[in-house]
């Protein structure tokens, strides 16, 4: 096999799972270190400068990280790595203070963003400090986009968007709230050097069945309906609700309605329980609440009296699966019916841009969408650019942020006269944590605890009222036990051959048999034949040639601890344990006032 | 200076054996001797070896004496019967534990110092009354625990770490044991797994007296230019005679070697001893040629490895002293006093 090459700073930040699996690429293990030694501060921080929303993604996000976490490979659940964001984020004191601090000498370039959301404001944040003068236009009366209009409040108080959108206004951002963009080519007219479009997925698919029509006043479009209960227009609704649809927006359907007089709320879903789109917390969250999910119906008619609803029904189908394992739902013949007072529907989300004319140079694609490059975020228009859910339909906060961070690196490059296909690498150190023999500035002793659970508020208070968040949050004392879960992926495990006597020491004292000393050969067969199996192909195998005997020595990364025992054990330091911090580009570097943790 | 125990979260693939144990409940505490030392990896094959022998762990009896060799029995079978005894009496004490409880696997782990100097004559008694277990003598050419000391292995001509030459003729183990009738005697390499762990799983399921003289560097002590016990000179003289594979139960071995390459030792316990020969014409059962052939090429400065002996059909001490085959420590007060008949019936046969 071809040795590794463990200075492409690839190799090691695929190691660190998390943060390779992270839309943003936040530092986790290093702000889970943090929140353990109780610097809240500069946990947050460390998530601040990736992921700009530590508050509300440590409520809300859709943790990509958690699944790909290598604990979850040795241990029954992943590491809680969202809910300890939060716990950065609860136990800070001023983070005000260490973070870039206007006013910022101007460079004369303006630039438009329409849309508060996470990509506008993502946007925002990162070309204010570099002296843009910068224009955020949302026809919502506050910033936060969807977070603000579609997240339930019992998910995500007020208090937190109000608290981090203004981090981030407050660095010097213009806000046009209740200002509607009803042209682009309009905006364009004003002279701005660049216009980001973050306008997300607004349009809610509508139900098309018998009786919609008439039955109108008590079908509500989910998402609309959300935000007119987030910004207060809707404050009840009838005691028997039917929600339609197996999505996180269903979720949040079901449990706001439970919360505004729904006694009897209802899930129901074409699809099977375990292919339903929605996180497995949330619908963990919603049968908590006394809310069934009832899989394979699928709406046949509104069932309406005197021009009022009086129920719903459906039609029962089962799913059958093709060889080559496509799914389809066959109507079993079957019709069930429910009676309700009220249905939201929530069965998908739509991009729609009204508001963009079609002779400005920014091409569509048969589906409506902007073609935009997926790397630059750039569309056909050079001076347009697209990010968030407007870029590549509805996804997630996190993703929103992602793009943001690249769409600010495009921007800043096309107003300075750059080429924007030439990205900037991530910023790498690689540091060893050796202090003495049996000492590392880390803490290397495994965990062994399961998966703590964040407490949540008696459901008898938290059903009263809509505003009463829901989990309470890891405190500090349970933040610091599930923080020690986190094995510190990001210590990396780093191999100097010529130092090694081939002593067999490392392969013996491996608690998860990671190494293997042997003679050379093909990937596919060299697999075969190390000490455990690594038939977890998406692991890389890290390879070294250069010693004495011949062989090679080769560390399958799968379900390494990072216990540092090999380095321990090892009589020549041939392995060191060495921190890889790996900082994504992002426009003119916020000089953010993070200690390294020494 | 701490030690952190071994995590306990293991490899989700970690196999488990006939008894349902994984291979990390054969383990014992965590290693407090040098980083790198060879004692180490005699500790884990020896682990590996119980492991795939599904021996129960607490059927088993490990002895030592005193040395860093002698102190590994505490960082293996963590669940097995222990017994430290003073310096060099191991043997004894292992001697006294088998005519007590002839029942029990006894494992007897020592080194160079603990049995070729203070616990020579021990070593040799307990070889030439074939006392069955199996002796493992950890060899590193110096008394490791005090730190550094030629022992009575080391090679005449051998350098100290300071530079001395030892004057001393050295005592080859090997050919002790093969000279006092030791039925099973191999010779491996602690950096040599591979060789080492099917010969400590032979010795296992061996009758009798296996003797097992395992090369283990001392890397804080023993492992420089000018040391005969180092990684390095070690892997450079090393010639193995053959590879042998322990095949258990009584599967027969259907496939067909050229002739003269294979061996096929049959033991005691029916487990076969394949042994696949690396140096043409050796005999593994021939004790004679085997004492030849290990002094023609000691002359030549080559270490040679393998199982050097072994007898199929060899007894051990209960044999041949006629003990009863129900275990001693088992026997109830009628079994071990029979009554003043007996004893009347036994003088009669005396007079
Ligand atoms: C019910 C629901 C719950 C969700 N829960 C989560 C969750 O828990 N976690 C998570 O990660 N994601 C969640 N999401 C998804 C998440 O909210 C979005 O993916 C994310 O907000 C997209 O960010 P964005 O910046 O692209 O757009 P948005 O947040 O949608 O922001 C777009 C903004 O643009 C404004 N706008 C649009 N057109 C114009 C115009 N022409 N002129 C002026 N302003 C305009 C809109 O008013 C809006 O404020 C949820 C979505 C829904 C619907
Ligand atoms: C009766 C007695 N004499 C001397 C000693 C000192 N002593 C302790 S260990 C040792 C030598 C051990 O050498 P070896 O058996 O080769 O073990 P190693 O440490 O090399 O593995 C000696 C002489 C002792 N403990 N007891
Ligand atoms: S253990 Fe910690 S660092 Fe490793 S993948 Fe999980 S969260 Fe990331
Ligand atoms: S850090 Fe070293 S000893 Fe620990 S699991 Fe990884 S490879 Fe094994
Ligand atoms: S412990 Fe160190 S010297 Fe020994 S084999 Fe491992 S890397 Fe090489
Ligand atoms: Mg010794």
């Amino acid at each position: 096999m071809k040795p590794t090459d463990i200075r492409d700073p690839d190799y090691f930040h695929k190691v660190v799972d998390c943060q390779w699996a992270c839309p943003a690429h936040t530092p986790v293990p290093e702000y889970i270190r943090l929140i353990a030694a109780g610097r809240y501060d500069d946990a947050y921080m460390v998530n601040w400068k990736s992921n700009i929303f530590p508050g509300i993604l440590g409520r809300t996000c859709d943790r990509p990280c958690e699944p790909a976490c290598r604990r979850g490979r040795v241990d029954e659940e992943p590491v809680a790595i969202c809910r300890l964001k939060r716990v950065a984020a609860d136990n800070k004191g001023d983070v005000h203070r260490l973070m870039p601090q206007g006013p910022f000498a101007s460079n004369g370039k303006r630039v438009a963003i329409v849309g508060a959301g996470p990509a506008g404001l993502g946007v925002a944040r990162d070309l204010v400090p570099a002296g843009y003068q910068v224009t955020v236009f949302d026809s919502a009366p506050k910033g936060g986009g969807f977070i603000r209009s579609q997240i339930p409040k019992f998910r995500l108080p007020d208090s937190v968007i109000d608290e981090e959108v203004g981090y981030i206004t407050d660095l010097g951002v213009e806000t046009r709230y209740n200002s509607y963009i009803s042209s682009l080519k309009g905006l364009m007219d004003d002279g701005y050097d660049a216009v980001f479009v973050a306008s997300g997925a607004p349009r809610g698919r509508e139900l098309d069945v018998p009786g919609r029509q008439d039955s109108a006043a008590n079908i509500h479009i989910g998402i609309d309906w959300l935000s007119s209960v987030s910004f207060g227009h809707i404050t009840s609704i009838g005691k028997r609700v039917i929600v339609l649809g197996g999505g996180n927006t269903a979720m949040d359907c079901c449990r706001s309605a439970r919360r505004l007089g729904g006694t009897e709320v209802k899930v129901i879903v074409r699809s099977g329980f375990e292919e339903m789109k929605a996180s497995p917390w949330e619908k963990e969250d919603a049968i908590h609440e006394d809310i069934p999910i009832i899989n394979f119906l699928v709406p046949k008619e509104v069932i309406h009296k005197h021009g009022k609803i009086v129920g719903m029904s459906f039609d029962k189908v089962e799913a059958t699966y093709d060889e080559k394992g496509r799914r389809s739902l066959i109507p079993t013949g079957a019709i069930v019916q429910y009676a309700c007072d009220d249905v939201l529907v929530a069965i998908g989300q739509e991009n729609a841009f009204p508001w963009i004319e079609q002779d400005i140079g920014i091409a569509f694609d048969r589906w409506g969408m902007p073609k935009v490059d997926p790397v630059t975020f750039q569309s056909t228009n050079p001076k347009v650019f697209f990010g968030g859910d407007a870029a590549f339909g509805p996804k997630n906060i996190i993703w929103a942020v992602s793009n943001a961070h690249q769409a600010a690196i495009s921007i800043d490059r096309f107003c300075q006269g750059q080429d924007i296909n030439d990205r900037p690498p991530p910023g790498v150190t690689l540091a060893s944590q050796k202090m003495g023999i049996h000492e590392w500035s880390y803490d290397n002793d495994v965990s062994i605890d399961l998966r703590f659970k964040v407490p949540h508020r008696d459901k008898e208070v938290s059903l009263v009222d809509i505003k009463t968040e829901v989990e309470l949050g890891f405190d500090q004392v349970l933040g610091f036990k599930e923080a020690q879960r986190c094995l510190n992926c990001d210590v990396q495990t780093v191999f100097a051959p010529k130092l090694c006597i081939e002593c067999d020491a490392c392969v013996d004292i491996c608690p998860v048999d990671c190494i293997t000393f042997t003679e050379d050969g093909e990937e596919a067969e060299l697999r075969g034949r190390l000490n455990a199996p690594a038939d977890n192909i998406s692991q890389d195998i890290y390879v070294s040639d250069g010693l004495k005997t011949g062989r090679i020595m080769a560390k399958d990364e799968d379900v390494c601890l990072h216990c540092g025992l090999c380095a321990e054990r090892c009589p020549t330091g041939a392995w060191d344990m060495q921190r890889f911090l790996l900082d994504m580009a992002q426009v003119n570097p916020v000089p953010a006032k993070v200690e390294a943790l020494a | 200076m701490t030690f952190l125990p071994k995590p306990k979260l293991h490899h989700p693939k970690l196999a488990e054996n006939g008894l349902g144990f994984t291979r990390r409940d054969y383990e014992g505490s965590i290693s407090t001797l040098c980083a790198g030392c060879g004692h180490d990896s005699i500790s884990a094959a020896i682990i590996h070896a119980c492991f795939e022998l599904d021996l129960p762990p607490h059927r088993i009896a490990k002895l030592s004496g005193i040395g860093c060799s002698s102190k590994t029995p505490t960082y293996f079978l963590g669940n097995s019967h222990g017994f430290n005894s003073v310096h060099g009496r191991m043997p004894s004490v292992l001697t006294g534990a088998n005519l007590a409880n002839r029942d029990l696997i006894y494992l007897g782990v020592s080194g160079d110092g603990d049995s070729a100097s203070i616990g020579f004559g021990q070593f040799a008694h307990s070889i030439r009354r074939g006392v069955n277990m199996t002796y493992i003598v950890e060899n590193n050419g110096v008394y490791g625990l005090t730190k550094g000391q030629f022992s009575a292995t080391a090679d005449k001509g051998a350098k100290s770490k300071k530079g001395v030459a030892n004057n001393d003729e050295a005592i080859d183990l090997v050919a002790v044991a093969l000279q006092l009738g030791a039925t099973y005697v191999g010779r491996s390499f602690s950096g040599d797994k591979a060789q080492l762990i099917p010969l400590i799983k032979g010795a296992l399921a061996h009758k009798g007296a296996a003797f097992i003289d395992c090369l283990s560097p001392c890397v804080t002590f023993n492992n420089h230019e000018g040391s005969t016990k180092s990684f390095d000179y070690v892997r450079e003289h090393n010639a193995a005679v053959n590879f042998l594979d322990v095949i258990e139960g009584r599967e027969e071995i259907t496939a067909d070697y050229p002739a003269g390459s294979v061996e096929i030792v049959r033991q005691h316990d029916g487990s076969l001893l394949k042994l696949r020969k690396l140096a043409n014409d050796y005999d593994a059962t021939d004790r004679i040629a085997a004492m030849n052939f290990l002094q023609q090429h000691h002359a030549r400065g080559e270490i040679v490895t393998g199982l050097l002996y072994v007898d199929g059909e060899s007894g051990d001490m209960h044999d041949l002293l006629g003990t009863a085959q129900h275990p001693l420590n088992g026997m109830n007060d009628d079994m071990l006093c029979p009554g003043s008949a007996a004893l009347e019936k036994l003088n009669a046969s005396l007079r």
